[in-house]
């Protein structure tokens, strides 16, 4: 049973390589990534509930015992991030064919997206700081592929800055590791935080601890490093910004939430007090960037980076309740915003442009459409009782129990803004008179509509659920805030 | 020999930076470059530069250089190829569509 | 392309690249445990292949070696995943290897390691997105096309 931890990572490499062997035949690509896409979902939605009702699973690669081997380390946040991501990367499948045009689905689309869910999966699995420097990689690569899909002249430009950038920051990620290695002589999470307590976190490891956290706060998107997401996610197609926007940042955000609840915790007063600063500037920034555009996509791509400002809090906070509330809002923030750019994509085909100012009155003509992005607006925002709304009462209860009163302030101003935000599509977007540049195609839309429904509905049942899901993001919470379970499980003492 | 390699890591690492904040595509590939070597040569030294034998087993030999750096730099190595060899086409594109490879010329926020 | 006629290069080209591929194959059974390995193999096989390509023009190799380079570098990938798969069907952990003795024909007593199939798989990679990426640029065909793309 152990060995099949290692199967949502390897079997999508392995899709990957069959799916690259036949990129033209569409029809056969389409066919084998849907019903891949779906057996895999299962499969490890099956994985997620044994880990959550056994405890987690440790495996070494090579069976190299740890700390000498790479342990891949199955723990209930892991597993929960990894079934979401499947989730998703399942609905983006089935909302790809009608929304990329055949150029662009054959130039190797499936092999890409599977190689980018085998690198998240991988990212969130790993119990190894290199090897997490590793799934970058392979998820970003697999992004540099999906990027430049199309081949757009303002999308290669923008490409160009997003390669650059994280290429930049995966430099200083192997520094950064350099430092670790050098100081403390293991790469391994467990022995790491073993030995950083050991320590005491000395005044260097914090050092260390903060160019760490500057390489993954480029990847997550938090102010002041956010400059570069929102014109490269906005400028290819509607699927790729969805994978981007609901799994790249996050794979950023979890690793700090893996990183300073693990290993540098011994020193809050200065790591944990700066993540609640910026995390208040991520969330203003973030939203007035959201209000300042009429591109409705561009709306939608900076409505990510409050979100991650959100996340950020909750581990500034450091209490069980926040950290609870983080791992939370992680979950329901993947799913909304899947299902956003869904929409988002599905309203500019519907209304032929993307300029807010030019398009009324599409609900119309597609009254379906118009209601779920209005409901997943409501889930955007955080309205009760939708899944926003219970992440974002814990991040505020942990807030108001540290007495952060200028914190759970802005948040909730955030939250109203990315409301409001939200509300400027619909209203000017969705009612109205009708347009006559509005799309008659009704098929494609309705194709384009499904997969947000689906994923509207998850985000819906996650609130509304929420009796039956919190338990197990509270007993997650509980394994975060104390460490011993998770060294223990993969240090075997 | 540590203090060598340092000060060779940070005059990569500061050439690079200086060809990143260049203008010219090109230069700003050579950039990343420069960049990625000087954290390879950094995570070597890193972890002490150590003379003795390979780290294979064998017997009669008892100074081993570490391995555990050597292979993570190796890895570390072969992504920097490729990425590199990724951005090497990406700027030749970009060049071709945008008919230029001035940075200056490449912004904009208009989105299409 | 204009026709140069190099004798010096050719003839260099038809000992350099013999050698060339005779070390990079060495270097790549030599891999699983001595200094070596795929990965230095490929590149030194890739670097071979570029020399033909520049000495005797693009024409020419892609009738000796009608290879698709972008379906080498796939199989590459598939193999190094399946050597890694091939483990846990046997209820070890993933890329768990292990390897044996035996008395081959000619060569004697020879170690054959289950890293070999890994490493085989990296070589096809390596060589294969090399020379991708090589010939990518070097035969941009297209990019006439482009710059009318570019112009509308």
């Amino acid at each position: 049973m152990n060995n099949l931890i290692f199967l949502p990572i390897v079997l999508p490499l392995i899709a990957s390589v069959i799916a690259a062997f036949f990129p033209k035949k569409l029809n056969l690509s389409r066919k084998f990534a849907q019903i891949t896409s779906v057996i895999l979902t299962i499969m490890t939605a099956a994985l997620t509930w044994h880990v959550l009702t056994n405890g987690t699973i440790v495996v070494q690669s090579g069976g190299w015992e740890a700390p000498f081997g790479i342990s891949i380390v199955g723990d209930g946040l892991s597993m929960i991030l990894v079934m979401t991501t499947y989730i998703i990367g399942t609905a983006a499948v089935f909302y790809a064919p009608s929304v990329l045009d055949k150029q662009q689905e054959s130039f190797y689309f499936y092999a890409f997206f599977f190689l980018l869910i085998s690198g998240v999966s991988g990212a969130f699995m790993t119990g190894d700081l290199f090897n997490l420097f590793v799934f970058f990689e392979v998820l970003l690569i697999a992004s540099y592929g999906l990027i430049v899909l199309g081949n757009g002249k303002v999308q290669l430009r923008e490409s160009m800055k997003y390669v650059l950038f994280n290429v930049f920051s995966s430099m200083l990620f192997v520094t950064a590791i350099a430092f670790i290695y050098a100081i403390t002589g293991t790469v391994n999470f467990a022995q790491l935080a073993e030995r950083v307590e050991y320590v005491e976190q000395a005044g260097i490891l914090t050092t260390v601890a903060i160019i760490l956290f500057f390489v993954f706060a480029v990847k997550a998107a938090i102010f002041p490093l956010y400059y570069w997401l929102p014109n490269s996610y906005v400028v290819p197609n509607a699927v790729v910004s969805a994978l981007f926007g609901a799994l790249l940042t996050k794979v950023g955000i979890y690793s700090i939430l893996r990183v300073f609840t693990l290993i540098f915790v011994h020193d809050t007063g200065v790591t944990h007090q700066i993540f609640i600063w910026l995390a208040m500037f991520t969330m203003l920034f973030g939203v007035i960037g959201a209000l300042s555009t009429n591109n409705v996509k561009l709306i939608i791509t900076y409505n990510i980076i409050p979100a991650v400002g959100f996340m950020l809090m909750g581990i500034g906070l450091y209490t069980e309740d926040a950290i609870a509330g983080s791992v939370y809002y992680l979950m329901h923030d993947m799913v909304i915003k899947g299902a956003l750019f869904f929409l988002i994509g599905a309203l500019i085909v519907a209304a032929g442009t993307k300029d807010l100012r030019e398009m009324s009155g599409v609900i119309q003509k597609f009254p379906l459409l118009g209601w779920i992005f209005f409901v997943a607006s409501l889930i955007l925002a955080g309205v009760p009782p939708f899944s926003g709304f219970i992440g974002k009462i814990l991040l505020l209860r942990g807030g108001l129990e540290q007495e952060e009163f200028l914190l759970v302030i802005i948040a909730l101003i955030s939250s109203l803004l990315i409301l409001f935000s939200m509300m400027r599509i619909f209203i000017r977007g969705f009612w109205g008179d009708l347009m006559d540049n509005i799309s008659d195609d009704r098929k494609r839309v309705r194709n384009l509509t499904i997969p947000g429904v689906v994923l509207v509905s998850i985000s819906i049942f996650l609130g509304v659920g929420a009796e039956a899901v919190y338990p197990h993001v509270e007993s997650i919470a509980n394994m975060l805030m104390d460490r011993t379970d998770y060294i223990s499980s993969v240090l075997k003492e | 020999m540590e203090i060598i390699m340092t000060g060779l890591a940070s005059i990569l690492f500061g050439a690079g930076i200086y060809n990143l904040l260049q203008k010219q595509l090109l230069r700003i590939v050579v950039g990343t470059v420069l960049v990625s070597h000087g954290a390879h040569l950094y995570f070597l030294t890193m972890a002490q530069l150590k003379r003795g034998a390979p780290p294979l087993v064998v017997d009669g030999v008892t100074e081993y250089a570490d391995p555990l750096p050597q292979a993570l730099v190796l890895t570390a190595i072969v992504i920097a190829f490729g990425v590199t060899s990724f951005l090497l086409v990406l700027a030749y594109r970009t060049y071709t569509l945008n008919k230029t490879d001035n940075m200056e010329e490449l912004r904009g926020s208009d989105h299409e | 392309m204009a026709h140069t006629n190099d004798i010096i290069l050719k003839t260099m080209t038809q000992l350099i690249a013999f050698i060339l591929l005779g070390f990079s194959i060495y270097l790549f059974f030599a891999g699983h445990n001595a200094p070596g390995g795929g990965f230095i193999g490929g590149l030194m096989t890739a670097a071979a292949i570029i020399l033909m390509y520049i000495t005797y023009g693009y024409e020419k190799i892609e009738q000796i070696l009608p290879i698709n380079f972008t379906t080498m570098f796939v199989a590459g990938l598939g193999i190094a995943t399946l050597a890694g798969i091939g483990s846990i069907v046997l209820g070890h952990p993933f890329l768990s290897q292990t390897f044996e003795y035996y008395n081959l024909p000619i060569m004697g007593e020879t170690e054959l390691a289950t890293a070999l199939i890994f490493d085989l798989g990296v070589y096809l990679g390596v060589v294969g997105v090399t020379m991708t990426i090589i010939l990518t640029i070097a035969t941009d065909s297209d990019a006439k096309e482009d710059e009318e793309k570019a112009e509308a």
